[in-house]
């Protein structure tokens, strides 16, 4: 390697570096070392005219090692090595110096700022003495992009991606596409049809040449990486031949055995072979294994008998399939909070306390009271209260905010007064109507004559417990034993606007629950290699600047798994993390990391440690030679098995031992 | 005419003196929502606290003296906010300007000069255990057995003492006493915010107990529990500290205690709020009466984590409550619609609050309130 001549750049960063750090004293300090040919500062290092300079040095003085000592190489280790590579020289013989993050903003004292920034820079320049050329690796990648869920948010990325060109394959898990906005009625704030503006996109995923839509289908393994992912997917067995079903029904009218309909929240019966709601797609029955007879006893076979295109298959079994793809968009959706952590809210102990996609099915004309909004017993009910925040903003269950409650409890407040005309309540702490038209609709609902209380409500007590534990209350507030006032539901909130804590009267209590992470969420993240969050969604690159990427390259996320939303906001993710996978697959190569490890053979006694130890499963043992072999393409350069290796025999690129020694001899020989 | 502004040194000296959760309060309403107070009175917490946010006058009212620690709040709070440590901050500002509730003087006075509580003569504090043969804590002995100030000076609480130690005699449990040397264990002064007099309280104690080489602690009152538990170690105080319910279920287990006869009344449980919601232990003392031979457990609508508190603790003991505010009287009541013919409980204060409820009311035919080791002494002996 020929002699070093290292060029150092000092940037200013504004104030974030030079309002600490002596700048001149760094320079004259770094043009003093050993091999630093050129020494300059910058107020902004990374900006055009910044990286000019570095270019222009690099050719005017012939440089062969760039250090550049400003902020964090998460920042723009990638901004230089760039520079550096349309100089003309390897991108890895650049070294970033972090004097911004680990020293000018963490350090009080200026003197020991600077002193510090010139330990770091001679740091850099050390190990920059002792870095190789690298070489740039690059995979083919393929075409295919694969999407886990067929909510509306995988529905709008599959239907982008396809339009693209590119052939997708869609999984989803229950019987039909569609997920939790195919169980709304009107959506907030135009009060759109929730069903009339998803099914037309339901029907396209359904047609379109370019997706490959496999339903009751789950990813069972996932291997590979970024351009080159090899995925397993178990398509469960169906018991109904859908390319000979003909969707005509008669087989759910036939079939005697029944299970409670998860579709319709539980609050109706599905058949054992069922469709999940009118409108699925594809629009042809499943046979559910655990309530159907014939698997259990070998009798009944009703749907069977009456199947005219014989479409009924019995001995159907589960199939595993493989596909390649190169990028996969993750778009599998939330759950609701269980209320039942809740017990002070009377949720499955007291009739008429409902979830809010419980209300949802019942306003809906395909639920189980076809749109009527009606109590257990089958009357209307005259008053309602609608319960804020329950299980968010809340540390003992959820302390983020779950975003849409507020406005689709508006909106539930506008449907009950439209259909039944009964005194609503909404018990809130803030009203959050974010969106475009959102603070519009709040104005509007507020002109139907609502009662708003700001307190957060805290108990649900039906008549009678609440006759035994505050008789004179239930007096007080006009309670008597008729038949209509012992269905009361009595909901305790204090106005904290008013300074009174008060006691509702009420027919039914609607509870807006938390959206959290589906609990299989961890077992999707540890197939495809990504993180949960605090808050238990998948976790995103970066919050602001890269919200639909993940730390794993290739996987991308997709709607409410990554967080609480309403619709506009998942199909502006859900198109938006298509065209981040587009992008990445319509390129047909991907740069790779370099800075990977590299196994010596001679050196390598084939004890295997380095296999187990690896946590992206990139080091594989080659029988034949009984030596360890790092897969490149997996390699992320973590350096963890080139520090077990007992031998010695494994090379962290770009962070070789000798690389590190002389970096530390450089922070130390100030 | 009045005009208002906030005043954040008023603030500032809040969180000083150890109010800073005071911060996370969003008013949402939920303390004020779930406070006991909310069914004989109007009290909002929640108000206090957003008037000690502005630094505003009103937080120092008599209305400052109504929380009795019971700890609902705390536990229903969506932002974590430690509240009765704000009150308890709060008490302590107005403490040092003098302006406590004149029954409480008399407490303090009394903790000062005979280290409890109930005016009584420091010399006296373990009269209840004359007859009963019970040695003198030393070096070695297993259990310090703390009986609680009440037991030594109230004639209602002393058979909880005498009950208890007979019981952990029979089954065979290695413990021992101090006498006039112990003091109160101060938890309910803390609450008073005098902290100077609570050090002084736990300096004394712990001196005793490490002196004389206390490992474990079988604690009568679920309040001395909690202060020995939670309080004393950051004062050095480290002792493996249990409720009485919890050892006697063990020997009950074990066999080393048997009920050798029935107990034929329908029992309900009156979870003390430094028991359950404070210190989590909801299981023994029921699993203790759901043993015993002929006893019908019956449970009330608010158990366990949603337990009434009886009033007694936040120092409420010894303050004035109008009759028609007293939580004991409510709670017996609730009692009563379930039909118990014994209220049963495990802690002096609310042994103490339950029978003024059952005297107030009247129901002294229809309902008894026993302690645990009441109801196990009369099956055991």
């Amino acid at each position: 390697m020929d002699k070093p001549r290292v060029g150092v750049f000092i940037c200013h960063c504004g104030t974030n570096i030079a309002g600490k750090v002596n700048i001149e004293e760094v320079k004259k300090f770094a043009s003093g070392l050993e091999d630093v040919v050129f020494a300059t500062d910058y107020k902004f290092m990374c900006s055009d005219p910044g990286q000019e300079l570095v270019g222009k040095a690099i050719r005017e003085h012939n440089l062969n090692r760039v250090v550049v000592a400003a902020c964090s190489p998460l920042m723009h280790e990638s901004t230089f090595r760039r520079v550096c590579m349309l100089s003309g020289i390897n991108q890895y013989l650049f070294q970033m110096a972090n004097i911004r993050e680990q020293c000018s903003w963490v350090t009080e004292d200026p003197e020991l700022a600077t002193s510090k920034a010139k330990a770091i820079v001679s740091g850099a320049v050390a190990k920059a003495r002792y870095l190789e050329p690298l070489r740039i690796k690059e995979v083919p990648i393929n075409p295919n992009i694969l999407i886990i869920g067929g909510g509306i948010a995988g529905i709008q990325a599959a239907l982008e991606c396809a339009e693209a060109g590119n052939k997708v394959i869609l999984v989803e898990k229950s019987p039909s596409i569609g997920g939790h906005m195919a169980q709304f009625d009107k959506t907030f704030p135009t009060l759109d049809c929730s069903a009339c503006i998803l099914t037309p996109k339901m029907t396209a995923v359904g047609q379109h040449p370019n997706i490959q839509l496999m339903t009751y289908s789950e990813v069972k393994e996932i291997d590979g990486y970024v351009g080159n992912f090899r995925v397993k997917i178990l398509n469960k067995a169906k018991y109904v031949d859908h390319n000979k079903c003909t969707g005509c029904g008669i087989c759910m009218t036939k079939c005697p055995y029944k299970a409670p309909n998860e579709f319709e929240e539980g609050l109706a019966m599905r058949k054992a072979i069922y469709t999940p709601f009118p409108q699925a797609v594809p629009n042809k029955p499943v046979i559910d294994k655990e309530t159907c007879v014939y698997f259990k006893t070998g009798k009944c076979r009703a749907c069977e008998k009456f199947c005219e295109p014989k479409a009924i298959k019995f001995d159907d079994t589960d199939r595993e399939v493989e596909v390649n793809v190169g990028a996969i968009i993750v778009a599998t959706g939330y759950e609701l909070f269980d209320t039942r952590s809740i017990p002070q809210l009377g949720y499955k102990k007291y009739d008429n306390v409902l979830t809010g996609l419980e209300f949802e099915r019942i306003n809906n004309a395909a639920g189980p009271t076809a749109g009527k909004i009606l109590l257990k017993d089958g009357t209307e009910p005259k008053s309602v209260a609608i319960l804020h925040c329950i299980g968010s903003r809340d540390k003992n269950y959820h302390e983020y905010c779950s975003r849409v409650c507020c406005m689709y409890a508006l909106k539930y407040a506008h449907l009950i007064k439209e259909k039944t005309g009964a005194d609503v309540y909404n018990c809130y702490i803030d009203m959050r109507c974010f969106g475009k038209g959102y603070e519009e609709f709040y104005h509007r609902l507020t002109e139907e004559g609502v009662d708003f209380i700001r307190g957060k409500a805290t108990t649900v007590l039906n008549y009678n417990d609440a006759k035994v534990l505050y008789p004179e209350m239930v007096e007080s507030i006009g309670l008597t034993d008729s038949e209509e006032d012992r269905k009361k539901l009595l909901v305790r909130v204090e106005d904290t606007l008013l300074k009174k804590t008060m006691w509702l009267p009420v027919d039914m209590v609607i509870l807006c629950n938390a959206m959290e992470s589906r609990k299989d969420a961890k077992e999707i993240a540890r197939l495809l290699n990504i993180s949960i969050g605090k808050d238990g969604f998948f976790l995103e690159k970066h919050p602001k600047l890269a919200p639909v990427s993940t730390a794993t390259d290739g996987v991308f996320l997709a709607g409410t798994c990554q967080g609480p939303k309403d619709i506009p906001d998942t199909v502006a993710q859900a198109s938006a993390a298509a065209a981040a996978a587009i992008s990445l697959v319509q390129r047909n190569k991907v740069v790779i990391e370099s800075a990977t490890a590299s196994i010596n053979e001679e050196l390598c006694s084939g004890c295997r440690i380095c296999n187990d130890i690896c946590p992206f499963t990139a080091i594989t043992f080659d029988e034949a030679k009984n030596k360890s072999v790092v897969n490149d393409a997996l390699c992320k350069g973590c350096g963890t098995c080139a520090s077990a290796c007992p031998s010695s025999a494994i090379t962290a690129n770009h962070f070789t031992d000798r690389q590190i020694f002389a970096e530390i001899e450089g922070l130390l020989n100030v | 005419m009045n005009y208002y502004t906030p005043f954040l040194e008023v603030t500032k000296t809040i969180y000083e003196a150890g109010g800073e959760d005071l911060k996370k309060c969003y008013q949402c309403g939920t303390c004020t929502a779930v406070c006991p107070w909310g069914s004989v009175r109007e009290f909002s917490p929640r108000y206090i606290f957003k008037l000690a946010q502005h630094g505003l006058e009103g937080y120092e009212g008599d209305e400052l003296w109504l929380c009795s620690t019971c700890r609902t709040c705390v536990d229903r709070c969506p932002r974590g906010v430690g509240i009765i440590d704000v009150f308890t901050s709060m008490r302590s500002i107005i403490a040092q300007t003098g302006l406590i509730p004149p029954t409480l003087r008399t407490v303090l006075g009394s903790i000062n000069s005979n280290g409890n509580p109930w005016a009584g003569k420091r010399e006296d504090r373990n009269i209840w255990a004359k007859e009963l043969d019970i040695k003198k804590f030393q070096s070695g002995t297993e259990y310090l057995y703390f009986s609680c100030c009440a037991p030594s000076y109230d004639p209602r609480t002393k058979k909880l003492a005498v009950a208890t130690s007979r019981l952990l005699k029979e089954a065979g449990i290695d413990f021992g006493i101090f006498g006039k040397e112990e003091s109160c264990c101060g938890e309910s002064i803390r609450k008073t915010g005098d902290y100077t007099t609570y050090e002084k309280l736990l300096d004394s104690n712990i001196s005793l107990f490490n002196s004389n080489g206390v490992k474990k602690i079988i604690a009568q009152s679920p309040h001395c529990l909690h202060s020995f538990k939670n309080e004393y170690p950051s004062k050095g105080g480290n002792y493996e500290t249990i409720h009485y319910t919890q050892i006697l279920f063990q020997a009950l287990k074990s066999g080393r205690l048997k009920a050798k006869k029935g107990f034929n009344k329908k029992v309900t449980y009156h979870d003390p709020c430094y028991l359950g919601r404070h210190n989590g232990i909801y299981d023994e003392p029921r699993e203790i009466l759901k043993s015993i031979p002929e006893l019908n457990f019956v449970e009330m609508l608010r158990v366990r984590e949603q337990s009434f508190c009886c009033g007694g603790g936040g120092a409420r003991m010894w303050m004035e409550t109008p009759k028609e505010e007293r939580f004991g009287v409510l709670r017996i009541k609730e009692a009563l619609s379930v039909g118990a013919e014994v209220i049963a409980t495990a802690c002096p204060y609310c042994i103490q609050m339950l029978e003024d409820g059952r005297t107030a009311l009247g129901v002294e035919d229809r309902i008894q309130v026993m302690d645990i080791s009441e109801i196990l002494s009369s099956v055991v002996f």
